[in-house]
């Protein structure tokens, strides 16, 4: 789960990480209210959406007088802004984080993800704060600096030594707020169960100070049920309202822009079969993982949620029953059709546990659109020929 | 022959009174393993299908000489059930749960680490040696006894290559499922050595996924160690790229991730790739005939 950057600074400075002031507003009126309360002449009207690249997709705006920050507020609010993580369509701005101006000396990067490979959380600088990290990584990748922490042991000394000289801090007291800063991020990361904790930029203003420009936090889904608190900062007008339906069923499902709807067993299988299906020629509108405990109810919730996709001309059901009986699923098919209008040919293979009773019962209910297929390479070559009209 | 389990083997299931402890340890029950006995806290000394039950794992492994347990207990308690079983004496865990947090895998496999005790999982189907011992929740049936070797992240494309293989004829020494979360035991590496050092395994399935870079670092250590014929597939060329990874995420492992990239490596070490899972059956046919 992420969260919005006025939300991640919330918790940065319940953490004592330093940031500017901000105040986060849902209506013009509001955040030049926002600006007067924070005083000074000059602030930063952000919009808070869920993707990176908002500045240069004109969701990042200076305001030189609170009459400045209600037309800007005007303008963004509503707005639907388009970055490059977004997607051509975009994300509808909803709200501003009003902010406080810095004095930017200088803009530095700083992440916390896991190191899949050292098995434990890595800290990430980079002297080359406020670049796309990516590009930086590609280009010139000495000036990432990486330091794992060993959570049994914690951050020590050592790591705010290798961070500090790694980005060539100098001076004693900024060192020292440097080492302070990370390790304080450090200690968040591991308490709240976070994902990844991406700073950038983190900049140093005139007057000495490390401030975090920009925060952005995701959180380990598995570990939500023991952090509450961050469980209610979930904005569901963030994620697609397909997606979210199809998970309150337990289905896992995300949308493409191909013809082939597809509904099978297992992350892995699913993808499988959307290669399989590129590989015959077709393109699949979806990946839907239906889970291990697929019944009549969610199999029709599957397909009522794959035909909402006006261009699906074909679905494909692929199942490899393990533990989940194929003539369970063969049932659920049935129940599904009598549920939702399919609309459109269903070709079904049905593997693994009690196959041959499934491919009886589909065959007895002789229904029109549903066609059998004996294996997987079969079962896509057949959705690809039933979706071309053949 | 075979690999991490066999017949002989003697195994406990932790949360083994639940729900799917006990539908899954009869079905391994069923299927040949010896399942010696489980663990719940506070039914100790209860009989659960046939088995003693335990408080602890100490006093599990002190009664029955089990080496290898199979984890079901609920996320939350995965952690602290396997740093249980590495402290006391358990030689392989077998975590099938779903959903641990990341956090406590990390403690519990730094745990396992120190406590030389090996992990499969968690979020995986298990390991079965064909016809000997399956500790996991696999449908037994489609492994049938030969001399390929099978190690996946996924556990319906673990099915799906183990069923390709035998209806080409051939059959499966042991298949593992190593699962997908971002904290994992045993992983290619490990499986692909310990199947070349197995005399009855003659090809080895390997079947990953898109993220990380677990198929990459397999395609090295393939080329420089691994002298039987590898056949292997790649989910998620199709998949949308973003969805899962965060993009500080992938810069660790100077990559991205990509099936292409993964493919590519593998192509390179000498391993056949397939495009699709459906030829897996008919590439371990080619590479042994």
């Amino acid at each position: 789960m992420n969260i919005h950057e006025y939300q991640a600074k919330q918790i940065f400075q319940k953490y004592g990480v330093p940031t500017p002031r901000g105040i986060i507003a849902n209506t013009p009126e509001q955040a030049v209210a926002n600006a007067g309360e924070l005083g000074g002449s000059v602030w930063v009207v952000k919009a808070q959406i869920h993707a990176g690249g908002r500045g240069l997709g004109g969701g990042v705006k200076l305001a030189k007088s609170k009459e400045e920050v209600r037309e800007l507020a005007t303008e963004i609010l509503g707005m639907t802004l388009v970055t490059h993580q977004t997607g051509p369509e975009g994300k509808l701005v909803q709200k501003v984080y009003i902010e406080e101006g810095a004095n930017i000396e200088d803009e530095l990067y700083l992440s916390v993800v896991l190191d899949r490979a050292a098995e434990m959380p890595i800290i990430m600088a980079s002297t080359e704060g406020g670049m796309d990290i990516e590009t930086v990584a590609h280009d010139t990748p000495e000036k990432i600096i990486k330091i794992a922490v060993d959570p049994a042991f914690g951050f020590q000394g050592y790591h705010g030594r290798e961070l500090v000289f790694g980005l060539g801090i100098t001076d004693k007291a900024e060192q020292k707020k440097m080492v302070d800063f990370a390790k304080k991020l450090y200690t968040l990361y591991m308490e709240n169960d976070a994902e990844m904790i991406e700073i950038n930029p983190l900049i140093k203003t005139a007057e000495g100070d490390f401030l975090a420009l920009d925060g952005k936090m995701g959180f380990d889904d598995s570990a939500l049920g023991r952090h509450p608190e961050i469980e209610d900062m979930r904005d569901i007008s963030e994620e697609d309202p397909d997606e979210r339906e199809a998970s309150q069923y337990g289905l896992s499902y995300i949308a493409l822009d191909g013809e082939i709807g597809c509904m099978v067993n297992g992350a892995g299988l699913a993808m499988g079969t959307m290669d399989t299906i590129n590989y015959m020629g077709g393109t699949p509108a979806n990946f839907l993982d239906v889970g291990g405990s697929a019944n009549a109810e969610t199999v029709a919730k599957g397909f009522e949620i794959i035909l909402k996709n006006p261009n699906v001309k074909a679905i494909f059901v692929n199942i490899f029953g393990g533990i989940v009986r194929c003539d369970r699923i063969a049932n659920g098919i049935l129940e599904a059709t009598k549920l939702v209008d399919v609309n459109v040919p269903v070709v079904v293979r049905l593997d693994g546990t009690n196959a041959a009773e499934a491919a009886e019962i589909l065959k007895n209910a002789n229904i029109d659109n549903v066609i059998a297929a004996t294996d997987l390479g079969d079962g896509a070559a057949k959705a690809v020929a039933a979706a071309k009209g053949e | 022959m075979s690999i991490l389990v066999n017949k002989d083997t003697k195994v406990i299931v932790q949360g083994f009174t639940g729900g799917e402890g006990t539908f899954h340890a009869e079905q391994c029950m069923d299927y040949g393993t010896q399942i010696v006995g489980g663990v719940t806290p506070g039914k100790g000394g209860q009989t659960h299908l046939g088995k003693p039950v335990f408080n602890t794992v100490k006093e599990a492994v002190a009664a029955t000489g089990a080496t290898v347990s199979m984890v079901f207990v609920p996320p939350a308690f995965v952690g602290d059930a396997v740093m249980e079983a590495a402290s006391a004496g358990i030689e392989l865990a077998v975590i099938i749960t779903e959903g641990a947090p990341v956090r406590d895998m990390q403690a519990a496999k730094a745990c396992a680490t120190k406590n030389g005790m090996m992990t499969i999982g968690p979020n995986c189907p298990g390991v079965i040696t064909a016809d000997e011992c399956k500790i996991g929740i696999m449908p037994g049936n489609i492994f049938k006894k030969g001399n390929v070797g099978l190690i996946s992240k996924s556990g319906t494309l673990t099915y799906e290559g183990a069923n390709q293989v035998v209806k080409e004829g051939y059959g499966i020494t042991t298949a593992v499922g190593i699962g997908g979360d971002p904290i994992i035991g045993l992983s290619y590496k490990q499986l692909l050595q310990m199947f070349q050092e197995d005399p009855e395994t003659e090809a080895i399935v390997m079947i990953g996924e898109i993220g990380g870079d677990l198929e990459i670092q397999a395609a090295k250590f393939i080329k420089e160690n691994i002298t039987k014929p590898v056949v292997a597939f790649i989910a998620g060329q199709t998949a949308p790229a973003g969805k899962r990874m965060g993009h500080a995420g992938a810069i660790i492992s100077g990559s991205a991730g990509t099936a292409k990239e993964k493919m590519d490596a593998l192509e390179a070490a000498g391993v056949k790739v397939v495009v699709s899972p459906a030829e897996i059956g008919k590439a371990v046919k080619e590479v042994l005939s």
